[in-house]
């Protein structure tokens, strides 16, 4: 009995010991990260949501179109648009940007960006190479204006990060802002989107605004309620997984 | 008992700057700076660029606070040679005109500055044209001293000194009513004038060019589908090595 009693003492001793011990060693896990070996298998996937919010008064936005990529810009101030850029920023098309040779992965939303809405889309990829992040959207009541960012550095992002970026304008430089009727294919005027003929600079610049009849150009199909300022999007992406 | 005191703070004290001493010179060098200014505009010219790193108490210009005569010159007529001399006199490390004449819309310019270690701070500008005292300007950017690529991006400033009237007479001499001239075409003439006052004498962010969409006649001689800006106007990228 007394002899049970002590072994039962002691087994119950041993427990609590045990219990110390795996303590001592969670903790010590939990402290120690320098010197341990961690074996963590590299993450199968790459998953980011991104966040766009219309800032603007009166410019609907094209569907967000998002590309991850190897290091590269789809764009550049002083360079010429792409063909693919110039159907996004002229008719809101991004079916043949986010097909570009440089692309990895590839997403869109659904529908246009009302101002004053936000929309978020989801991306994903296996591949390490697909460091680089571009997002672009047409700002639909003009002839040829964008926004968005290129070539944006996403590698050192961890889960739960999250990155933010108020945008300004772009100008695609491949048609003359003349807003004309006809010539706009957002709800202000319904006409042509997407046209071959580069009757512009022919480079990327930031954009000047809409000037609009209510401003000084009276062949403008144009209002004040469509013009606009910097920035005009907000755009945030955070790494899911 | 006092003087070993005395001797004793003496001994802290030196010892005190020594420390600083070494601080400071593990923290404050000549640094090489790697400098890229972008017109990020798609019809506005910038004149001769002037660049400078300057020490903490010295700025070309401030907002808020009336022009100086040598960045009156640099903003109604492009003329940088004041500010080179004023800032000869204060010991900063300047680059002049890096893009040898006009910075066109859309182009960039990149170029070197070492600066010594007292000129802590860089500042640089260049007029806007076509404007009547429109600029471009950084003031007093704290020259980092960790190494690495910064970018600023830059507003448009109204130098206080002339009224906007948007008439391109020719006129680029300080205290001469009038627009030297609209090198990226796209102009008009024979304008009444947009206004003959400068109410607000101080520096001040610019509000941006009217225009208007009559070529001979009008208000303006500007052309409110090119000669307009939204903020930011410039890039400029540091690197630091």
């Amino acid at each position: 009995m007394s002899t049970l009693s002590l072994v039962t003492k002691s087994s119950l001793i041993k427990s609590k010991l045990t219990v110390i011990t795996t303590l001592a060693l969670l903790l010590s896990a939990c402290n120690d990260n320098d010197d341990q070996v961690v074996v963590t298998p590299p993450p199968a996937e790459y998953s980011y949501s991104v966040t766009i919010t219309n800032l603007t008064y009166a410019q609907p936005l094209s569907p967000l179109g998002v590309i991850l990529h190897n290091d590269n810009k789809m764009w550049m101030v002083g360079d010429a648009s792409s063909l693919a850029l110039e159907k996004l920023a002229e008719g809101g098309n991004n079916t043949d940007f986010l097909a570009d040779s440089n692309a990895i992965a590839a997403s869109s939303s659904e529908g246009v960006i009302l101002p004053g809405t936000m929309t978020t889309i989801n991306i994903s990829t296996t591949d390490r190479m697909a460091t680089y992040f571009t997002a672009a959207t047409m700002l639909v009541n003009t002839n040829d204006a964008f926004s968005g960012l290129t070539g944006i550095d996403i590698s050192t992002m961890v889960v739960d990060d999250t990155k933010s970026w108020n945008l300004n304008v772009y100008d695609a430089g491949t048609e003359l802002n003349s807003e004309a009727v006809g010539t706009i294919p957002g709800p202000a005027d319904g006409g042509t989107g997407f046209d071959a003929t580069r009757d512009d600079v022919d480079f990327v610049g930031y954009h000047s605004g809409v000037v609009s009849q209510n401003d000084g150009l009276y062949s403008s199909v144009l209002t004040q309620a469509h013009r606009f300022d910097n920035p005009a999007i907000k755009l945030t992406i955070t790494r899911t997984q | 008992m006092n003087t070993n005191i005395k001797t004793n703070l003496k001994k802290i004290n030196t010892l005190l700057s020594v420390s600083a001493l070494i601080f400071a010179s593990s923290q404050v060098h000549a640094q090489d700076l790697s400098i890229t200014v972008t017109n990020l505009t798609q019809g506005l010219h910038f004149t001769p660029i002037i660049t400078a790193a300057h020490a903490s108490d010295d700025h070309i210009f401030m907002v808020g606070s009336a022009a100086t005569a040598e960045l009156q010159a640099m903003a109604e007529g492009g003329d940088i040679s004041g500010l080179v001399t004023m800032l000869s006199n204060a010991d900063a490390d300047t680059n002049e005109n890096p893009a040898g004449g006009f910075l066109a819309p859309g182009m960039s310019t990149t170029y070197m500055l070492t600066n010594e270690a007292a000129n802590t701070h860089l500042s640089m500008t260049t007029m806007i044209l076509p404007s009547n005292d429109g600029f471009v300007g950084l003031d007093g950017w704290k020259i980092p001293t960790e190494t690495g690529t910064y970018t600023i991006m830059l507003n448009a400033y109204d130098a206080g000194t002339e009224a906007n009237n948007e008439l391109i007479n020719g006129g680029g001499a300080p205290g001469v009513l009038g627009i030297p001239g609209a090198p990226s075409g796209g102009s008009g003439t024979d304008g009444s004038g947009v206004t003959n006052t400068e109410s607000n004498t101080m520096i001040h962010i610019h509000r941006g060019t009217i225009g208007d969409d009559d070529t001979s006649g009008g208000t303006s001689d500007l052309n409110n589908s090119i000669h307009r800006w939204l903020n930011p106007v410039a890039k400029l990228t540091v690197t630091i090595q």
